[in-house]
Formats: structure tokens, sequence, C-alpha cells
């Protein structure tokens, strides 16, 4: 026991959080307002007695392989978009959509290098909340943290302040779309940890299966509350990191051998 | 909320409108498109005249139960509208649900409604809710992530490394 694991003891945030609180019960408010009578049987909705978070074995990630962006581009739809006619490979790719990226440091003392699947990181406190003006941008109780597209105006003002470079946003218009996956022109996006497949009972990601059918298992998803889940026992066993951990905005990715 | 009502009030001005648009127009008195599910079905997913005051209300209340709190069997999902509502087209496959002459453009067009729904929503039935694609495997088209370049990795020095991971506590 007492394994690393970049846990922020949360004082610094104190304050902070306070006034967290008080937003949220003045967005509450409206939702009020929006009650439509409707007496169906539909279900309770997400807990927080959950926390979804993603451990990564960097030691497993190997250099070459995009597995996991592949299979994220087209669980996610980010494949129906295609580079502008026109458009020079440098302004495609530094705009084009991207919820997962390959990463690799170097040591530049060492030489040593890792790779790594980089994403929205699912912070508990995350930037691009405290940020958006709207509310768009926001924090699941089930601790994913995504855009409400239905209430997003396109400021990217979350893109800025995200550390992670972790959003994207949709410069084109969009055609013949998932029915899991709605987006269109003029939204910011990023990594949901495939929601729609969560919330339909499936609890695997699919850059998470993808890398697995690889072979490499770099990716572990789960509940980092339940002690039984495999990703909290891993946690228990070995060091972990957080990237930026001296941000303190305790991530739910999580990080081993970096 | 005055304006709420006044709104509400305005509406039904324009319904009353729709109807004398339907009853009159060749179509009959529905706007429910042949060759669509609900072309053969008895009932929407509300008493019909309820569904066409208030649907636009119901979907935008809904669809916050969905995203937010991540509840998927809401009543009013707009992929089921489209499941039942959508026609079948000549050759074998939908029509876009919003094009001209389709179930959700037969009274907005009328009153001009323009839905931003359909820029991001699919507009035809999908063949599956939930995509198994990650398995299927398939796309082996490598692509490079932004960040990375194989001959020139983001160069960290040691101490900038331990900066990334600054704090590293005993729990
Ligand atoms: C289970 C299939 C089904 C689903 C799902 C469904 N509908 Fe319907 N809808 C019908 C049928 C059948 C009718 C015709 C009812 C009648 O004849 O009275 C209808 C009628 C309507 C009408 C009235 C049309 C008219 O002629 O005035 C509206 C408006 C409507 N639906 C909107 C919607 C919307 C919006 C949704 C999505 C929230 C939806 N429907 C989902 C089957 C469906
Ligand atoms: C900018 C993109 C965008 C636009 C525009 C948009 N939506 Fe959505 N919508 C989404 C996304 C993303 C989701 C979440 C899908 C998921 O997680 O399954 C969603 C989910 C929904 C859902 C719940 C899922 C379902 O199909 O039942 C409803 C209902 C819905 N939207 C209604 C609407 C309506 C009505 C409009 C137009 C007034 C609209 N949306 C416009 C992106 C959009
Ligand atoms: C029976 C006629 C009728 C049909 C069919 C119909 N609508 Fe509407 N809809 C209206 C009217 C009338 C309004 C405008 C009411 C107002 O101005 O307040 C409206 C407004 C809306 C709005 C709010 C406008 C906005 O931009 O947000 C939405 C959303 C909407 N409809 C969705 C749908 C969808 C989706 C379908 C197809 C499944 C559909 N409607 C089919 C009559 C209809």
């Amino acid at each position: 026991m007492g394994k690393h694991n970049d846990q922020p003891d949360g004082k610094r945030r104190q304050f902070i959080g306070g006034t967290i609180l008080a937003a949220g019960a003045a967005t509450v408010a409206p939702g009020i307002l929006l009650t439509v009578a409707q007496a169906t049987g539909e279900s309770q909705g997400v807990s927080s007695d959950v926390r979804y978070g993603m451990l990564i074995d960097t030691d497993k990630c190997v250099a070459d392989c995009t597995a996991c962006v592949d299979a994220c581009d087209k669980e996610n739809g980010l494949d129906l978009q295609q580079k502008p006619k026109g458009q020079s490979d440098d302004d495609w790719n530094a705009q084009r959509p991207q919820w997962v990226r390959k990463v690799q440091l170097k040591d530049r003392q060492t030489g040593d290098i890792t790779d790594l699947p980089m994403m929205c990181q699912h912070c508990e406190f995350p930037p691009c909340v405290d940020v958006c003006p709207t509310g768009a941008s926001f924090r699941r109780a089930d601790g994913i943290v995504m855009v409400d597209r239905h209430t997003c105006i396109g400021c990217r003002y979350c893109m800025m302040a995200c550390p992670y470079k972790a959003r994207s946003f949709i410069h084109q218009n969009v055609v013949n779309q998932l029915v899991a996956a709605p987006r269109g022109k003029g939204c910011v996006e990023s990594c949901n940890f495939c929601v729609h497949r969560i919330d339909a009972g499936k609890m695997t990601t699919a850059c998470q299966d993808a890398c697995a059918k690889e072979g490499h298992q770099a990716i572990v998803f789960g509940d980092l509350k339940n002690p039984e889940s495999e990703i909290a026992s891993i946690l228990r066993e070995k060091n972990s990191r957080q990237i930026r951990a001296d941000l303190e905005l305790n991530t739910g990715v999580r990080y081993t051998d970096l | 909320m005055l304006s709420s009502t006044g709104i509400r009030r305005f509406a039904g001005v324009l319904m009353a409108g729709a109807f004398t648009f339907l009853t009159t127009g060749v179509l009959g008195d529905s706007a429910v498109t042949p060759g669509s599910k609900a072309a053969g079905m008895e009932a929407c997913v509300a008493p019909t005249a309820e569904m066409r005051r208030n649907h636009m209300d119901y979907l935008k209340h809904d669809r916050i139960k969905t995203v937010r709190k991540g509840i998927r069997d809401i009543r009013n999902s707009l992929a089921d509208c489209v499941d039942c509502h959508a026609a079948k087209n000549g050759s074998g496959g939908y029509a876009q649900i919003d094009s001209e002459g389709q179930f959700c453009d037969k009274c907005h067009n009328y009153m001009a409604v323009d839905l931003a729904c359909f820029q991001c929503h699919r507009k035809t039935p999908g063949e599956e809710k939930l995509s198994q694609s990650a398995l299927d495997g398939g796309n082996v088209d490598h692509r490079l992530g932004l960040l990375r370049d194989k001959d020139a990795p983001a160069a960290l020095a040691a101490d900038e490394l331990v900066q990334l991971q600054a704090i590293v506590q005993e729990d």
C-alpha cells in the first residue's frame, strides 16, 4: 500500500470548490422552469457513486501503433470529416478534430522515449468547465467531462483553458453522422469516454477495445471508486501519475510507468 | 414568464394555421409521411394533439436528461422520432427527414421554422444505435497524432519531465 498516485490534498481547492457549488445552484433554476409534466418509468440517470477513469500503462503503449486513435475516430464519427480541398497538411493537422492522439516524450538527457495516448483527462476540477460562459462544458455526476453541444456557442475558451490540448473545434459541415454521435460545425468536442456505450451498459471504450485487439492492453477503463474494479486494484498495486499533477486537477486518467 | 405565455399563444395561432394547411392540402389531415414506420402505427409517443403543440418543448426538455444525466430511455428521443417518422424513398433507402416535404419539414416550412437539429443529428434511421466499430477493425489507415512526429519527438529534459508531474505524494 501507499503507492504514489499524485492524489492532491485538495486544500488549495477549498475556496474554488465553494464557488463551484454556488454556480451549480444557479444553473439548476432554469432547469426547473423547463419542467414539463411527465410521468414515465425512466431510469434515474448517472450517480456520483461511481467515478469513471482510465489507466494507461505507457510501457505497453507501442510507438507506431495508432489503433486507439483510429478506433476513436470511427466510433465517434470523427472520420466523417476529410481535409478540405486546397488546405495544407499543416493547417489540417492543426485543426482537424482529434479526441485522442499519440504523444511521444523524449528525455533529453537519457534519450529515453515514452509513448502514450493523450486525451481529455476528465479532471475532478476541470478548467474547461470553469471558463465556459454558457455552462455547456460540464462534469457529469459520474466524473465524465463533456460538452453539451445544445448549449455550446463555439467560443473555444475551453480549448485555451485545457492544459492537455484535449479539445477540438468542428470547422466544417458534417453529413451522414452516426446516430450515437451527433456532431456538426461550430461546436467544441472532446473525449467523453464513449458515453453512449457506457450508458448502454457496455463497460469498455472503443480505444481500450482496439488496444486490446492489437494485443497491447495498455488501456484499462473503469470505476475509480469501486475497490473491486480492475482499475482500482492496479492503482493500489502500482505507482501511477497524473499529468500536470502540479495543477491539482485530480485527473481521472492516470498513467503508470511514466 | 409573461413572454413565454405570449409565445405559447402565438404558437397556438400558428398551429391553427398549420392545421388549415394540412387539411386544405392534398395530404389529408395528417403530416405523417407514407412509407414511414409511423404510417402503419396507431399512436405517437404522446397523444397526437399534444405532440403537435408541444413536441419542441418535450424534445428540448428530454435532451437535457440524456446529455446531462445519462438517461437514455427518454420518451422524446430525437433518434426515435427519426426512426418512426422517416419515410422510405424509391431506392431502398430513407429520405432525409428534414428535406422538402418530409415529416420534420412539412409544418416547419409553412411556419418558417428552420431546425438546427439536423446539422448534428442523423437525418435517417441508423442501422444500429450502438456501434461495434472498434471491434471490426477494418480501418488500417494509419495517421499520426497532432503532436507526434516520428523524427522529432517532443523533447523534454529530465527536470521538465518531472515538472509535468510535480507533486508526487504518499497517500
Ligand atoms: C413509435 C413510433 C413513433 C415515434 C417514436 C414518434 N412518433 Fe410521432 N407519430 C407516430 C404516429 C403513428 C403518429 C400518427 C398518430 C395519429 O394518427 O394520430 C405520429 C404523429 C406525430 C405528430 C402529429 C402529426 C400530425 O399529423 O399532426 C407529430 C408532430 C409527431 N408525431 C412528432 C413526433 C416527434 C417530435 C417525435 C420524437 C420525439 C415522434 N413523433 C416520435 C409515431 C411515432
Ligand atoms: C451542435 C450539435 C447538435 C445540435 C445542433 C443539436 N444536437 Fe441534440 N445532441 C447532440 C449531441 C452531441 C447529443 C448527445 C448524443 C449522445 O450522447 O448520445 C445530442 C443528444 C440529443 C438528444 C438525446 C438523444 C436522442 O436522440 O434522443 C435529443 C432528444 C436531442 N439531442 C435533441 C435535439 C434537438 C431537438 C435539436 C434541435 C433543436 C438538437 N438536438 C440539436 C448534438 C446536437
Ligand atoms: C404538425 C406540424 C409539425 C410537425 C409534423 C413537426 N413540427 Fe416541429 N414545430 C411545429 C411548429 C408549429 C413549430 C413552431 C412553434 C412556435 O413557433 O412556437 C415547431 C417547432 C419545432 C421546434 C422548435 C424550433 C427550434 O428551432 O428549436 C423543434 C425543435 C421542432 N419543431 C422539432 C420537430 C421535429 C424533430 C419534427 C419531426 C420529427 C417536427 N418538429 C415535426 C410543427 C410541427
